[in-house]
């Protein structure tokens, strides 16, 4: 009787084990930033210091950009309301710590993807949301239109801790020209230096470069060069070590992507319920499980679209309208001319 | 064997908690660094940097290693504290003497300045005098010369280069002369001791120093040119000087602010000693015959200085800390440097961080020990 009493314990034993294992397995599944990021209400996003179209606050403290889009679709996604996010303005120097340190659980600041940032400091970059490339500004009255027109001695000021300073140096190397790196820590300094005189040309991405003239005394007086010298494809980063979390904001990205492709806008995207295409179905909740696998309910993509639009919208608002780069350029949909070409959802 | 227990129990208790807490925090950004796929070492310093500096004392662009940048950051940083001290020092002394005046003006003067610059915060006044002076100068191609040869523009201060034809010899001269002085000057306080004779000893060095190196010229086949900087077109309105030297406005914004900043000091220091010799001491001193400028040198002075030096040691190790506050103004020190472009090219935190730290603990302790050794020279000798 004992014997069998004996067995009988081993059973429920290894049943308790089996239990707890599979339970543990699908709380592995929902990611520990993603609980975290339950439990405290927000996202915990990290972004510029100020760069207007990405990520800027204005007077009342209100973040707008499309970096900070980004943001606001995965607390759209994730906790219901595209409002729950908690900024915290970092400079590039900080920027890299403050998301492997934990402060942060998205970095979502016109981060440039490179290989060694993605392989060496335990970081992934989840998608591009601007496809960029550095460029030079002067002044107008110096008579300079081209790069070609730089002589040795030339001073560009720009910030320190990015990929810019060492593409600077790539290019200037190249074309044999030796020049007076002038980099400070923060962008503003490096607008009213620039401004001040103390540099003949100012670098950064084109897009920083058409958001700072707008910061300048007198915008008209300088000019944004049409050479483009790098690649930058900008976009959001999270910690190495958690893909869940990973896959939540590189969908959130695509699903405002993908959205604007299906012709899907915060407007309209309740009455795509009943579309009949299916693939636009599946955008709005309406068909499949798409968010169970993130740990998820149904409408996450409802809520992002809504809450946030898609990303023509999030474009138009924060660059286009605001007369940063009215242009699309690369940021066109691979539909109509540009490089967004997003993996479907399905 | 209780007693001895009582004696280091506390200590040794220390000592565990102490290691205990250090390997707690190392444990668990061991941990944490493995969770993230991030490796621990200090390979990287041999690596290519790849990025350019502004200003170097030593040859370096990006080609070079990340070692070598870190050298050029600590020696811009080293460059800034050693002017900045220098300049600190000159000014702090001239007002806290300056402040014992009996003359109304200069007295007030010296006060306004040390209350003023002491109680703004050193980094708003960094700003204040790096952007005020980008406003204020003027662009190359409208600078005056400076004596025909040197000219303050807002892209820096272009000065002549010297050329030396047969420099060693020059450098000869002048170590003689140095030596000849020190000679002397035992010499001199031997025939004082022994004979009560006094010997011109500063007349005497002024024309050593002038002569020797005077003669290397006249017979020692020196010669010296000066390469002046030159105005060069780069645009329309874009223009630099080229040949001669250079020092970048940033440089000079941040030598200019940290020295006023430290002389204020400084320069309370120097009253406090001056202040703190007796009454007594200067009364006796006149009393026996000795002019007010012996009284200074040879009663003052001496017993002053035991009072300046420890207080003033503390504001130079300040303003060697507070030189990296150059970040803001894009001076290359070492925190721009190497705990800014180079920890961002490589993400190396940690290890990067350690080894700044390291580094300003090093200069402080080493100016540290420099004045504790000069402390020590001066201090009273109980015969």
């Amino acid at each position: 009787m004992f014997k069998y009493l004996k067995q009988l314990t081993s059973l429920v034993a290894m049943v308790a084990v089996l239990f707890t294992f599979t339970t543990e397995s699908m709380a592995a599944k929902k990611s520990k930033t993603l609980k975290n990021t339950q439990k405290k209400g927000f996202v915990r996003c990290g972004v510029s210091q100020g760069l207007p179209g990405f990520s800027n606050a204005d007077a009342a403290g209100n973040w707008t950009g499309v970096d900070v889009d980004v943001c606001r679709a995965v607390a759209a996604a994730v906790l219901g309301d595209a409002n729950k996010v908690k900024f915290t303005p970092l400079s590039a120097k900080e920027r890299f710590t403050a998301l492997t340190s934990g402060e942060i659980d998205i970095l979502s600041r016109n981060t440039t993807w490179t290989l060694s940032r993605d392989a060496d400091i335990g970081l992934t970059f989840v998608g591009v949301n601007f496809y960029d490339g550095q460029g030079f500004m002067v002044r107008k009255s110096s008579g300079i239109t081209s790069t070609s027109q730089f002589k040795n001695g030339i001073s560009a000021c720009t910030n320190i801790g990015t990929t810019t300073e060492l593409n600077m140096r790539d290019f200037f190397n190249s074309r044999g020209i030796s020049y007076e790196p002038v980099a400070f820590e923060k962008a503003d300094e490096v607008v009213a230096a620039y401004d001040a005189g103390r540099c003949d040309t100012y670098t950064t991405d084109k897009s920083g470069l058409a958001a700072q003239r707008t910061k300048m005394k007198n915008p008209d007086e300088h000019i944004v060069l049409p050479e483009t010298i790098s690649k930058e494809p900008l976009g959001p980063v999270v910690r190495q070590g958690d893909s869940v979390w990973e896959d939540i904001v590189r969908w959130s990205l695509n699903t405002m992507i993908e959205a604007e492709e299906y012709g899907i806008t915060s407007a309209n995207a309740d009455s795509m319920k009943t579309s009949d295409n299916p693939q636009i179905k599946r955008l709005v909740g309406a068909e499949g499980e798409m968010g169970a696998a993130f740990g998820l309910d149904n409408e996450w993509n409802l809520r992002i679209i809504k809450q946030v639009g898609n990303y023509g919208e999030s474009y138009k608002r924060n660059i286009a309208d605001t007369g940063i780069l009215p242009d699309r350029g690369p940021n066109e949909l691979w539909t109509k001319g540009g490089i967004l070409y997003v993996p479907p959802s399905r | 064997m209780n007693f001895k227990l009582k004696d280091i129990g506390p200590q040794l208790m220390t000592v565990i908690a102490v290691v205990l807490v250090f390997g707690f925090f190392t444990y668990n950004a061991q941990v944490n660094m493995e969770s993230r796929g991030i490796d621990f070492g200090y390979g990287f310093l041999s690596q290519e940097s790849s990025f350019d500096v502004q200003f170097s004392l030593i040859e370096y662009d990006g080609s070079h290693s990340y070692f070598r940048a870190y050298l050029v950051g600590l020696l811009n940083t080293i460059l800034v504290s050693v002017i900045g001290i220098i300049l600190a020092t000159i000014l702090g002394v001239i007002v806290g003497i300056a402040r014992l005046s009996p003359n109304y003006l200069i007295n007030k003067f010296a006060a306004f300045y040390v209350e003023f610059f002491r109680n703004i915060p050193l980094l708003l006044q960094i700003f204040f005098w790096y952007f005020a002076a980008l406003r204020a100068l003027p662009l190359p191609q409208d600078a005056e010369a400076i004596f025909g040869i040197s000219f303050l523009t807002i892209k820096g201060l272009y000065v002549p280069a010297f050329i030396w034809q047969n420099f060693n010899v020059f450098f000869y001269s002048v170590v003689a002369a140095i030596i000849a002085i020190i000679v002397i000057r035992i010499h001199a306080k031997k025939l004082q001791e022994t004979q009560g004779k006094q010997t011109p000893v500063l007349l005497i060095s002024i024309g050593l120093i002038l002569i020797l190196p005077l003669l290397s010229f006249l017979i020692g086949g020196v010669s010296l040119s000066f390469e002046v900087p030159v105005l060069k077109q780069l645009a329309t309105t874009s223009f630099i000087y080229e040949g001669g030297v250079s020092l970048p406005p940033e440089l000079i914004a941040l030598a200019l602010s940290l020295s006023l900043y430290t002389a204020t000091f400084i320069a309370e220091c120097v009253r406090a000693g001056i202040q703190g010799v007796g009454k007594g001491q200067k009364e006796a001193a006149a009393s026996i015959g000795l002019t007010p400028n012996q009284v200074l040198k040879l009663v003052v002075m001496p017993q002053a200085l035991r009072i300046i030096i420890p207080p003033t040691t503390n504001q130079y190790l300040n303003l060697t800390k507070n030189s990296s506050l150059a970040a803001a103004i894009a001076y290359p020190d070492l925190v721009l440097v190497f705990a800014g472009t180079a920890l961002m090219q490589t993400g190396k935190a940690i290890e990067i961080v350690s080894i700044t730290m390291f580094t300003y603990l090093s200069l402080s302790i080493s100016i540290s020990l420099l004045m504790n050794w000069y402390n020590k020279k001066i201090a009273i000798t109980e015969k």
